[in-house]
Parts: structure tokens; C-alpha cells; sequence
């Protein structure tokens, strides 16, 4: 074979070398949405519409009932025979049996709604924050304390330290048919959504007490926010019966977990907190056998989960001092079909037909439910579905806007609560936030949030007279905050951890999600962190372009060269 | 002194053996590597990782091999810098290789590289690898969690040095092929570190020297 066949094969493999240098990739993940539909109007304010309660019964009645290992059945008991009228009457009954319950469940959250954080020192829980969904519970217990495992909690006058207004039956009913109503009057308009529900028979309900179910946990966690996922993105009804992608624990088709599986504890105190919560848990699975108290992936799989058999786990296993488990395995939130809200406007509350308020349920969700994008008692909203998550250094501590913190409203969208930790940090992780834009009112003269009066019969009331101006000037006095008497819309952000709705491990996050170009983690690399795949270092990227470009170009011109004096010399 | 063209063994087996089984292993680094920094789409992230670390790993172990063996054998000498005939070689390929001249060196029992090509081999062995290998293995390290007292030096700077040797190999690479055209053939130039043997310029000493304790070396 003459020499320059052999060189133009040459030539070609080497471009060939060079192309696949070159070549770059872009990875663009698109997530679908739901088509557009036709307008559907809806009349009436009730938080519980038909289509809403036909969708819950459905869940409800896929949910499972595993058989009771417990020693007692509380349906032989005779201080359960009854007869019960109301819910303090049970709770007398239980507690005459479980004599230390009620001590031990009023320093629980779930009753007191008040939590001192150890770090901050900053006092927080329901009964005084104000978030960007409905905002603030103060003031609306009326309302909201549905979902207060007490009685009688009609406002911030609470007695905390009666014991027969603790409600046991919430956390441990296990019929399904109990429920709750509103503790003091609303507005005509709003009481409807309550009428017309069957009579609570409180005997059998009473009789049917277990360890708490996901049913218990899931009506009050999975509905935050004031409707299905709308406040966390991880927890929805789905979880009521997840397919084994959307939960590896809760699925049927996994461990079938319950809430409490991994929320563990004693004394009616358990692990899980959004204030404080553990992000570096590097003791483990502790010793065998030692139980440990904490709701965090490393107490069952430790922080070296993965196989060490082969390099990618081995490499895996050093991601869990920067990378927290659910970064990679909870890859997307709001999956399953049940959307999450991500944006809610208040600015647009209050518009009426014909003197009445309705709801616009334009937006269908992967399960086929329709959910409001309008409502007249709350403003406009935007859902999303499987949804990437924002990424961030976390190091467990939570901080909070309360309503006495003042802010600069012109430096932008005001943080509910913001977070410390740093890529410097050991204790920090790369952690997965659910993040939710809202526009809400404040107080413009004293740059503070505000607290609103939205559940009542009075004509302040914002669900039934809709004017913003009366219930923050209500909402204010009853809780003896100052107010200036002007207010106006502030923009604000809220971060919410994820934890929940853990895929099975196909499912988790596929290396190049973070180690590309453009990847998900690309906006952490900034010299704090190297992240292999971002390249990040143009200079490098320019140089090394330059060196390979110009030696096959040299190499290339010399073998031409060399071809064309050889034909010239020939002839 | 009257020179004689022998057909000599001049790459020993074990020398063979590791120039291919090298060659094999810097592709894959280079084709692996090139896709853990994100330019290669022809393989996905993790077995990139998987095929990277596994490669360099059996690499160090032929470079310990061959280490030990450039030593203990004094075939290390082959690399030292030398100016002999260095203008010659260099004139060649600026300006004699288009008229059409010979190649103007002939290894030698001593030197069975010409004084660019040594030159170029010492500076790959002496700059090059090391550079790759004292960034790489500390990578390694960090990488299974046994490399804490390496953190100082951060990954970061660790990765840049490391990248930039690989490109030094990548252009190494090119004009190594490349120059493999350049001689009378191709295989001219490979067939040498296939079958061992290419013709050298003995001395009458050197040549009964070889027949007398180096047999073996002779067709």
C-alpha cells in the first residue's frame, strides 16, 4: 500500500479522535404538563367541593388495614363500651387507662402548636408563624384547628393544660369516619362545606384505637396548605396507597411502611422536625440492636449505604458527607399525579359572580382530578408535577420571618424562612427544597408581616367579605400587634425540605443529572465545591481546545505538505 | 570502523507487552476521562468512573513494572538527552521529509531512538506522567474516602492539573501516530514494536559481543 493511503486513513481516524473530543452534550429534561382544558367553574367557597370529596373517599378506600399485633383489643374494653356523646368524654376514658399519656402529649407539637428552637432561640409553631399558603393560623383556630389534636381550640386563648381537650382519636381512630368541623362559626358562605356529614359514632370509633396509620397522619400532613400536596410536594395522597416508584417505604409493593415506621419515638415525642432537622446523621444504625429516636435515611441504612463491591458504590458512599440521601433518590417531587402548589397570588382574591364566590379549576393533574387555579377566598395558584427540586447547602437550621421581623421590602422577595449551611460547612449537605413563591400583604408602613382575620361571622372576616384592608386591621388587634394601617403586597419564598416519596433505586437520579454541563447542581460550583462534568474552568476548556486543535493542525499541514511536494516531485 | 546493519531485537518482550497493553490503557483513560469531564458523549458518567478508575489502576501497575524494569536493565540510559545528530533530525522533518530525503538517523545498539524522539520520551516519562499520576492517585484517594489529608490541596486544583496532562498525552498522542508516517512506511515503523526486531548499526565489537553473550538478540 502506497504511503499516503495509509497516511489519509490516518487523517480520518484522527478527525474522528477529535470529533469525539469535541463534542459536547446537552441534557435538557422536560417535564410534561397537563394540557389545556376548558374553563371549570365551580360555585360556592367550601374547601371540600364534590369532585374534591369524591377524590378523597377514593383514597380513603384503597387505604390498607394490616392486622393488629397489639396486646389489648380496645373493642373488648369496657371503659370503651361507652356510651360517648363528644370527643373529651373518650379522652376521658382513655386516659383513665393511660394515665401518663396526657402528660407526655402536652409538650408534643401536635398539641401545644409552640416550639422554642434550641439554636435560634426564635419562638415558632402554629400558634404564631405565618407562612406564604393561607398564611396564619392565630387568629382562625376556628378554622384551622381542625387539624389540632385537641378540642375546643376556638382561639389563642387555648387552655393547654386541660388533658380532656386532647383529642386521642385523631392520631389513633382507625375506622376512617371520624372527622373534625370548624370550632367556632364562619361565615355563612364558608359553613356549608361542614353540613350535611354523617353523626361521628363515637363508640366505635373510640373502640377502634391502634398505633397511628398513615390515614391519621396523612388527613392533616398530606392536605397542608389548605388542600392535596399543596404545601410540601412530597406529601400527597398519593402516599395514602403510593405505586412502588412514587414511595419504596409506604408502597404495598415495598415495605409498606407507615408514617411512624421511620417517624420513631417515645413518650408521645417523636423524630422529625422542620425547624431542626438532622441532615449529617453520621451515627448510623448505631450499634445492633440500640434503638435510635431519629427519622433520618442513615438510622436504617447508615452513611454507607451503597455496595462496596464496585467503584460506583464505593464512590457513592463518599457522596453522603456533602450530598444528602434525598438529593439523588427523591429526583423529583409532586410525582404520583397529585400536584403541588408552587406559586399563589393573593393579589386576585375577591372576585365574585354574581355576588357569590366560586372557583376555577383549570388545571388537571396527572390523576385526572381537576384542581382550582382560582378560588375567590384565596387568589390565583400554579401547580407543578414532578418537579425538580432547588438545590442548596443545608445545615439543619431553620430561620424564620415571624410577624415581628422587619424587612426591606425593595430588596426583593422576602424569605418566610431561610436556611444556613455551607459547602465549607461538615455538618452541611446538599439538600432538595420544594420552593413556593407567593405574593401576600403586609404591613407597609411597618415592613412586617401580617396577621389576617380569615375564618369568622363578622364583617371582617376575609372568606365571605373578601376585604383585605378590614381583616389585616382585625387581625392585627386581636393579637395586640401594631399596625400601621397601611398595607400592600410583598413578594415571598419559602423552602421546604424533601424528605418524603423516595424512589426505588432505579429510580434514583442518574449520575450525569448533576455531573454535566449545565447540570442541577451547576449553579453550586463556584469554587466552594468541584463538581467533575460541570466544566466550569473555561480557560482550561480554551487551552485544551487550542493545544489539540492546533497539533492535528500542525500534523495535518505537515502530512499535506509532504503529499503535495511528493506528487509535485513526481511529475 | 565498519559498521554493520543487523536485524536486532531492540524492544524486548516485556517492553512490547507494556507499550501496547499502555497504549490500550491511555485510550481508555483518554476516551473514559474525556467523558467524566463532560466532552464525550459516548459514554454515560458512572461507567465512565467504573472504566477510568479500574484503567488507571492496572496502569500503575505496569508503570511500577516498567519502572523497575528501565532501571534494573539500564534500558533507562536509551532516554537521556543528547544534542548528536539532534540538528540533523530536526532539519529532517522541517525540511528534508518534503524533498523526499532519507530518515537521517540509524538506532544504534545504545540508542535505538533518535535524539527528538528521546527527548520527547523524557519529557512524557519525567513531566507528563508524573504530572498525571501525582494528580491522579490523590483523586483516587479523595475519592474513596481515604484521602482527607489531601483536601488541603483541593479537588478543584487537583482535577485542573490533572485535565491539563491530559491533554499534554492527547497532543503526545497525535504526533506520536502522526510521526509513525514519516519513516519509509508505516508498518515500517510498527512492525518493530510487534515482532521485537528493526535493523540496527552494529560495530564489528558490538556485533561479536552479541554473538558471543547476547545470541538471543540475532534473527
Amino acid at each position: 500500500m502506497s504511503y499516503s493511503h495509509f497516511a489519509n486513513n490516518f487523517y480520518r481516524y484522527l478527525m474522528h479522535l477529535l470529533l469525539l473530543f469535541i463534542m459536547c452534550s446537552c441534557l435538557s429534561g422536560a417535564y410534561a404538563s397537563a394540557p389545556p382544558l376548558e374553563s371549570k367553574i365551580e360555585m360556592g367557597i367550601s374547601e371540600y367541593s364534590k369532585t374534591d370529596q369524591e377524590h378523597a373517599s377514593k383514597i380513603n378506600q384503597s387505604a390498607v388495614q394490616k392486622e393488629s399485633k397489639s396486646t389489648t383489643d380496645h373493642s373488648q374494653l369496657k371503659a370503651l363500651k361507652g356510651p360517648f356523646f363528644s370527643g373529651p368524654e373518650v379522652t376521658k376514658a382513655c386516659l383513665e387507662c393511660h394515665n401518663t399519656a396526657g402528660h407526655q402529649f402536652m409538650k408534643n407539637k401536635h398539641w401545644t402548636w409552640d416550639y422554642k428552637h434550641p439554636k435560634t432561640g426564635q419562638h415558632l409553631g402554629k400558634s404564631v408563624l405565618i407562612n406564604n399558603f393561607c398564611t396564619n393560623a392565630r387568629g382562625n383556630e376556628g378554622m384551622c384547628a381542625q387539624c389540632h389534636a385537641g378540642y375546643n381550640m376556638t382561639d389563642s386563648d387555648f387552655d393547654f393544660t386541660n388533658q380532656d381537650n386532647m383529642d386521642c382519636l385523631i392520631c389513633h381512630e382507625s375506622t376512617g369516619t371520624y372527622y373534625k368541623t370548624p370550632t367556632s362559626a364562619g361565615n355563612k358562605a364558608c359553613s356549608v362545606m361542614f353540613e350535611g356529614k354523617p353523626a361521628i359514632e363515637w363508640e366505635k370509633i373510640a373502640q377502634s384505637v391502634q398505633m397511628p396509620t398513615r390515614n391519621n397522619c396523612g388527613k392533616c400532613h398530606f392536605y397542608g396548605g389548605g388542600g392535596d400536596n399543596v404545601k410540601h410536594g412530597d406529601l400527597s395522597s398519593v402516599l395514602f396507597d403510593p405505586p412502588k416508584k412514587v414511595d419504596v417505604h409506604m408502597s404495598k409493593e415495598g415495605e409498606d411502611f407507615t408514617c411512624v415506621t421511620c417517624h420513631v419515638g417515645e413518650a408521645h415525642e417523636w423524630a422529625g422536625s422542620r425547624y431542626e432537622m438532622t441532615v449529617n446523621d453520621e451515627v448510623g444504625t448505631g450499634k445492633p440492636g440500640m434503638p435510635r429516636e431519629t427519622a433520618s435515611c442513615e438510622s436504617c441504612h447508615s452513611a454507607s449505604p451503597h455496595p462496596i463491591n464496585t467503584v460506583e458504590g464505593i464512590k457513592l458512599n463518599t457522596h453522603t458527607s456533602k450530598v444528602a440521601c434525598e438529593t439523588c433518590h427523591i429526583p423529583e417531587i409532586a410525582r404520583g399525579g397529585v400536584a403541588t402548589e408552587v406559586d399563589w397570588d393573593w393579589r386576585t382574591m375577591g372576585k365574585l359572580k354574581n355576588g357569590e364566590g366560586f372557583k376555577l379549576k383549570e388545571y388537571t393533574q396527572g390523576d385526572g382530578h381537576h384542581r382550582a387555579t382560582y378560588k375567590s377566598i384565596k387568589g390565583s395558584f400554579t401547580y407543578a408535577e414532578n418537579l425538580q427540586p432547588m438545590y442548596a447547602w443545608f445545615d439543619g437550621t431553620m430561620n424564620y420571618t415571624t410577624i415581628d421581623t422587619k424587612f426591606d421590602p425593595s430588596k426583593g422577595p422576602i424569605d418566610i424562612n431561610s436556611f444556613s449551611g455551607s459547602a465549607n460547612d461538615s455538618a452541611s449537605r446538599i439538600y432538595p427544597f420544594k420552593k413556593m413563591h407567593t405574593t401576600q400583604p403586609y404591613d407597609k408602613g411597618n415592613n412586617t408581616l401580617v396577621y389576617m382575620s380569615l375564618w369568622g361571622n363578622d364583617d371582617s372576616a376575609l372568606w365571605g367579605n373578601y376585604d383585605f384592608g378590614k381583616s389585616i386591621a382585625a387581625g392585627m388587634k386581636k393579637n395586640g400587634i401594631p399596625y400601621s394601617g397601611e398595607w400592600d403586597y410583598v413578594e415571598t419564598l419559602s423552602y421546604w425540605p424533601v424528605n418524603h416519596m423516595v424512589a426505588p433505586k432505579e429510580g434514583a437520579m442518574e449520575c450525569s443529572e448533576c455531573h454535566a454541563k449545565g447540570g442541577r447542581l451547576d449553579h453550586l460550583d463556584d469554587g466552594s465545591v468541584y463538581i467533575p462534568g460541570t466544566q466550569k474552568n473555561e480557560i482550561l476548556n480554551i487551552i485544551g481546545l487550542l493545544a489539540i486543535l492546533g497539533t492535528l493542525a500542525g500534523v495535518l499541514g505537515h502530512g499535506a505538505l509532504r503529499i503535495v511536494v511528493t506528487r509535485m516531485r513526481k511529475k | 570502523m565498519s559498521m554493520n546493519t543487523i536485524k536486532l531485537v531492540v524492544f524486548k518482550r516485556f517492553e512490547r507487552l507494556w507499550h501496547w497493553s499502555q497504549m490500550a490503557l491511555i485510550f481508555t483513560l483518554l476516551f473514559s476521562g474525556s467523558a467524566i469531564y463532560g466532552v464525550n458523549p459516548l459514554m454515560g458518567f458512572a461507567d465512565a468512573v467504573t472504566l477510568h478508575t479500574w484503567a488507571a489502576m492496572i496502569l500503575i501497575v505496569i508503570w511500577l513494572f516498567a519502572t523497575f524494569w528501565l532501571f534494573t536493565t539500564g534500558q533507562w540510559r536509551h532516554y537521556l538527552p543528547t544534542t548528536k545528530n539532534f540538528i540533523e533530525v530536526a532539519r529532517f522533518y522541517a525540511y528534508g521529509i518534503f524533498k523526499g530525503e532519507d530518515h537521517p538517523y540509524r538506532k544504534t545498539y545504545r540508542r535505538k531512538h533518535n535524539p527528538l524522539q528521546a527527548m520527547t520520551y523524557l519529557l512524557v516519562k519525567t513531566v507528563i506522567f508524573p504530572a498525571i499520576w501525582l494528580s491522579g492517585i490523590p483523586y483516587l484517594l479523595i475519592s474513596f474516602g481515604i484521602g482527607g489529608f489531601l483536601n488541603d490541596l483541593g479537588l478543584g486544583n487537583i482535577a485542573l492539573v490533572h485535565t491539563a496532562a491530559a491533554i499534554a498525552i492527547t497532543v503526545f498522542v497525535i504526533a506520536h501516530v502522526y510521526l509513525l508516517t514519516t519513516g519509509h512506511s508505516f508498518t515500517e515503523h510498527v512492525k518493530p514494536m510487534i515482532t521485537g526486531y528493526d535493523d540496527v548499526e552494529l560495530t564489528d565489537e558490538e556485533l561479536a559481543y552479541i554473538k558471543a553473550d547476547e545470541p538471543g538478540l540475532l534473527k
